[in-house]
């Protein structure tokens, strides 16, 4: 059981905080880091791996600090977001060389072991230069597995798969887990983090916005104020139409469309349809203002 | 000395386009000396004056850069070092096994072309084959570390050293006197200098620093460089795709 606790964090580069003041702790279990592209995933992911120092504050493994300090890679397993690999070598050379680097006792067993595990097998005597997004993921995957790591890092480590591998490699996850390993992995989509992950960790903007299990974040995410613009055919009707139901808490009347501000996204869109049959007023266009994830994380940001 | 990391080190210094660079070099320089034993009927002061000129100033620090730069440049910038960085291995240990893998393809496509050529471009009792050989391989030494380290500093490394190369060393070296004492090709040719004796100044086998001065400059330059790749793996940030 290992835990890495970030305390105070923040991390820049010149003029720019990819990391602002993060207090977190990773312990066992599966642990998803969400956010958008250029959150401070990465940054995060580095430094809890010690490829990057802290500007301030400290990143602690079980007690000691995971920069400038190699012994850290005994209990730490290291999936990098970079593809490049060493194209030239085979799969199994790849998975055997990093064994080897690890000076395990049985680094052939150990080899194999991991390669079983991303499900490898059959590919294994192929250059990685062959190799398909997927499977450079799952052979990278295994040379982070080949020392049985207390703790496994991820970045990104669903990008380029296809659903089948995705579900494998989230079967594996839980395995890993099961097994009482500490395991993180970042990801953009909600979606993917929600199924697998134990704990959500919301970074925005290289904040630490939300923190806690996927009913939490999502409840967070779905309750807030949805913006859509509406145009019919009767604006005005649909309006008071809209107001009188009361799923919605505010409308505005424009020149040619309505502003509909809603807090419970599941009751409006559900009312919307049944108020324009029933007062045959015809809908001509629904448009969700501010669905990109940018603006739901930004709101959880501001709150 | 990690042996996987130097397997692995080599595997990709000779598994790819650059090899193929690397051997054009020492080549060419071959196909050279037989020319000039054809055309000079194998005259000492023709041969000392080829290794001069075309194999110590131009073949030598191209080959050591393009070595030296090509043991570690490549993973820094694709960030596959990573693989060797998240290992219980010293940072030390990988940088000096990179190193010593590079110094030694450095040596093999460098020092002992260039050895060969003295020989098959016409020699006196073997002496400019030792003199320019001994040179070389110091300078194998010493421009591949410089370069290794260069290439962990910096991802401009290749343009960085080719401009100290042949900018620095060859033409402000031709100008300024004082340029060619702080340049690695005179501190090799000291020790060649020396060996080629009494004929050394006959062919034109001349150091603008003393024996002794030579040796330590190269010393102290290789271990420092050395040093500071190693210090410098140890606190070198990789971040991947961003």
């Amino acid at each position: 059981m290992s835990t890495i606790t970030l305390t105070d964090v923040s991390r820049w580069f010149g003029n720019v905080v990819a990391a602002n003041d993060v207090t977190m702790e990773i312990g066992p279990g599966i642990t998803g880091l969400l956010g958008p592209n250029g959150a401070g995933k990465t940054t995060l992911i580095s430094m809890m791996g010690g490829f990057l120092a802290p500007s301030a504050g400290t990143v602690l493994l079980d007690g000691a600090s995971t920069w400038r300090n190699p012994e850290i890679y005994r209990t730490i397993g290291i999936v990098p977001e970079t593809e490049a690999a060493y194209d030239m070598m085979t799969g199994w050379q790849f998975v055997l060389a990093n064994a080897l680097l690890h000076e395990l006792e049985y680094p052939e067993a150990a080899a194999n072991a991991a390669i079983d595990a991303v499900d490898m097998a059959a590919a294994q005597d192929r250059t990685i230069g062959t190799y398909s997004k997927g499977m450079k993921q799952r052979i990278k995957m295994a040379t982070s597995l080949v020392h049985q790591p207390q703790i496994l890092l991820l970045d990104e480590p669903f990008n380029g798969m296809d659903p089948r591998q995705r579900l494998h490699l989230m079967d594996l996850l839980r395995s890993l887990a099961a097994d009482g390993r500490t395991i993180l992995f970042s990801s953009h989509i909600l979606e993917e983090v929600e199924v697998v992950a134990d704990t959500i960790e919301v970074m925005v903007a290289g904040r630490h916005a939300a923190s806690g299990n996927f009913r939490k974040i999502r409840r967070l995410m779905t309750e807030r104020p949805h913006r859509y613009t509406v145009r019919s055919s009767d604006n005005r009707a649909l309006a008071a139409a809209i107001i009188a139901e009361g799923s919605a808490n505010a409308v505005s009347l424009a020149a040619d469309r309505i502003d509909v501000e809603a807090s419970d996204f599941g009751a409006f869109v559900h009312a919307l349809p049944r108020l324009s049959h029933k007062s045959k007023i015809r809908l001509l266009d629904v448009t969700p203002a501010d669905e990109s994830l940018e603006s739901v994380f930004s709101y959880l940001v501001a709150r | 000395m990690n042996p996987v990391i130097m397997r692995l080190t080599a595997r990709s210094l000779l598994g790819r386009r650059r090899a193929i660079l690397f051997a054009l070099l020492p080549g060419i320089l071959l196909i050279v000396a037989g020319s000039t034993r054809w055309g000079s009927s194998a005259d000492p002061w023709a041969t000392a004056h080829m290794l001069h000129n075309f194999a110590m100033s131009t073949v030598l620090p191209l080959v050591c850069l393009i070595i030296g730069t090509g043991a570690i440049g490549p993973e820094i910038e694709d960030g596959s070092i990573v693989y060797l960085l998240a290992k219980p291995i010293s940072r030390t240990t990988i940088a000096l096994s990179k190193l010593v893998v590079a110094v030694s393809t450095a040596l093999a496509m460098g020092a002992v072309p260039i050895a060969l050529a003295g020989a098959i471009a016409g020699d006196w009792h073997w002496k400019l084959t030792l003199a320019y050989g001994t040179s070389a391989a110091l300078g194998a030494v010493a421009y591949t570390t410089v370069f290794f380290t260069l290439a962990v500093f910096t991802r401009n490394a290749i343009i960085s050293g080719l401009i100290y190369a042949l900018f620095w060393e060859g033409v402000i070296g031709g100008y300024v006197p004082g340029v060619r004492v702080l340049s690695i090709r005179q501190w090799i040719l000291a020790p060649a200098e020396e060996i080629a004796m009494p004929q050394a100044s006959t062919w034109g086998v001349s150091s603008q620093v003393g024996l002794s001065t030579g040796l330590v400059l190269i010393v102290i330059t290789t271990v420092l460089a050395a040093a500071l790749a190693a210090r410098r793996l140890q606190t070198i940030s990789v971040r991947g795709g961003e």
